[in-house]
């Protein structure tokens, strides 16, 4: 019976995965990008990409090295500002706003478009001021009580609460590397992002803490439009809906992860996700 | 389809086909021999197609375990999935066909000491000699990846069951006409059915070999021709 039971909340899981990749695809995209084009210096790194991501949903950027998925995500919250010799053309909207407009604050897009790294980069200081930090300098908590629940909240969402509610004043680095991972990701997430963009985020981890981002990445995507990049084929099946291929900086193809994993439109597509060429 | 970056995988893959490849060249001798034992009354063959279905079922039992090893070693993907996937539900296909091919061999013993009358044996002869195209084209079609011809075995099945029909109406009538043609006849009559079941694991096979190519599943209509479950054949005496 119980065995029923849990079968009839898979495939009762499985039907709601399946509406949410058809609706994500019908829904207006969170992030458009049109004739997007990166150059570092004479190198031409990515080559007029075209992708609609869609709000509450994961999207997963595979590639092998170099194919320009890292440089385009860092083109979704400006990062690629900071290097000299970078130079960005053509158009990238999140809810129709140009956020390469000259106008456009980029403190404040990096407050609406959170980053979550490879290595854990916890802050030298108390696990508290980790995730207190953004909303301070961003003026969001007008009172401590506020910062409190703010941290709390974050720490929550993240999974992390129960493991460090009692040394919220240790350091942030004296953590495991997947709680540090986790306090990234409260520290992304206590700014009320929109978009969160992850970076290999579980390639330092071990398994455990791997599947405890993976779990956690799935209970976020309902309320935030998450693009994650993954040299893990499988990481990419189990937690998107939408997948991009990239090759050689150009984007192969995109589609629903079902699609892509199991029938893939382009034959490079297919000859990298099963192994035939790196 | 092969050319992995990782060779032992496509070693791996080497295997799979060759063990499958090796089920199917089983299990068409195993019928041709239990249909040879039963038409010349042939004990000592019987004995020796009844003791074949050892074999398949032990690749069978390799086949799976090689399957789902590669499954957790690998994580395979799109066509390597689909691949090794069909490759599981063929070989179970084979091993039916290997089961059924048994049975008729076990009556080939049991009415080994009776005479056939030959029209019957005709029928099933045909019968035998379609199944045997059917399985000996799906397996090309298998090695050769051919999506074409794994439909056109597909489609060939209609002509198996429609024969199956009239055989089973012979049988019928025979048994009618004297009694004491009910036990032969009701052994021949599983074990054209045991044909016909043949075929339906031809065009499963066929099935999985255009879901391997092609990545969708066949979605058309099955030919069914086959009518005996409704089938009654009217009392001569009445």
């Amino acid at each position: 019976m119980e065995a029923l039971a849990l079968d009839m909340t898979v495939s009762k899981r499985i039907e709601t995965e399946r509406t949410a990749a058809v609706t994500a695809a019908a829904k207006p995209a969170k992030v458009v990008a049109r004739d997007v084009n990166v150059y570092y210096g004479e190198k031409h790194a990515l080559k007029h990409v075209d992708v609609d991501i869609p709000d509450r949903g994961v999207m997963a950027f595979i590639g092998p090295s170099g194919c320009g998925k890292s440089t385009f995500l860092r083109c979704i919250n400006r990062m690629n500002d900071t290097i000299p010799t970078c130079r960005v053309t053509g158009r990238i909207t999140i809810d129709n706003r140009d956020i390469y407009d000259p106008e456009l604050d980029v403190v404040q897009l990096r407050a609406r478009v959170g980053m979550v790294f490879q290595k854990p980069n916890p802050f030298p200081k108390s696990i508290y001021d980790n995730v207190a930090y953004g909303p301070r300098i961003h003026g969001l908590a007008p009172t401590k009580a506020d910062l409190d629940q703010i941290v709390t909240a974050s720490l929550e969402k993240a999974g992390l609460w129960g493991e460090v509610k009692d040394r919220l004043l240790e350091s942030g680095t004296g953590l495991s590397g997947g709680q540090q991972q986790r306090l990234c990701i409260a520290r992304a997430i206590a700014v009320d992002p929109e978009v969160i963009l992850m970076d290999e985020p579980c390639s330092a981890l071990d398994p455990i803490a791997t599947a405890k981002i993976e779990t956690l990445i799935d209970e976020l995507r309902t309320n935030y439009c998450i693009i994650i990049v993954t040299h893990s084929m499988q990481q990419a099946a189990r937690v998107s809906q939408r997948t991009a291929f990239f090759h050689l900086g150009t984007l192969v193809e995109d589609g629903p992860t079902q699609q892509i994993f199991s029938m893939p439109r382009d034959q490079r597509t297919q000859d990298y996700i099963t192994g035939r060429f790196g | 389809m092969h050319n992995h970056i990782v060779k032992s995988y496509d070693m791996e893959f080497a295997e799979l086909d060759r063990l499958t490849a090796q089920m199917g060249g089983l299990a068409e001798k195993q019928l041709a021999d239990a249909f040879a034992a039963l038409d010349r009354r042939d004990s000592k063959l019987a004995k020796a197609a009844v003791a074949s279905d050892k074999a398949i079922d032990n690749l069978e039992q390799q086949v799976q375990e090689r399957a789902i090893a590669m499954i957790a070693k690998r994580q395979p993907l799109a066509n390597d999935l689909r691949h090794i996937m069909t490759v599981l539900k063929i070989a179970s296909d084979l091993e039916r066909v290997g089961d059924l091919a048994k049975n008729i061999a076990k009556r080939a013993l049991a009415v080994a000491d009776e005479t056939h009358p030959k029209p019957l044996m005709s029928g099933l002869r045909h019968m035998t000699e379609l199944a045997m195209k059917q399985l000996k084209d799906v397996l090309d079609a298998l090695s050769t990846l051919d999506a074409a011809k794994a439909r056109e075995v597909w489609h060939s099945d209609a002509g198996l069951d429609a024969l199956y029909n009239s055989v089973f109406r012979e049988l019928l009538t025979y048994m009618m006409e004297d009694p004491r043609n009910i036990g032969l006849c009701t052994h021949l009559l599983f074990g054209a059915k045991n044909i016909e079941r043949i075929g339906d694991h031809t065009t499963n096979i066929a099935e999985n070999i255009c879901y391997l190519v092609e990545g969708v599943a066949m979605n058309e209509e099955r030919p069914k021709n086959d009518e005996t479950s409704t089938m009654i054949v009217p009392n001569p005496s009445a």
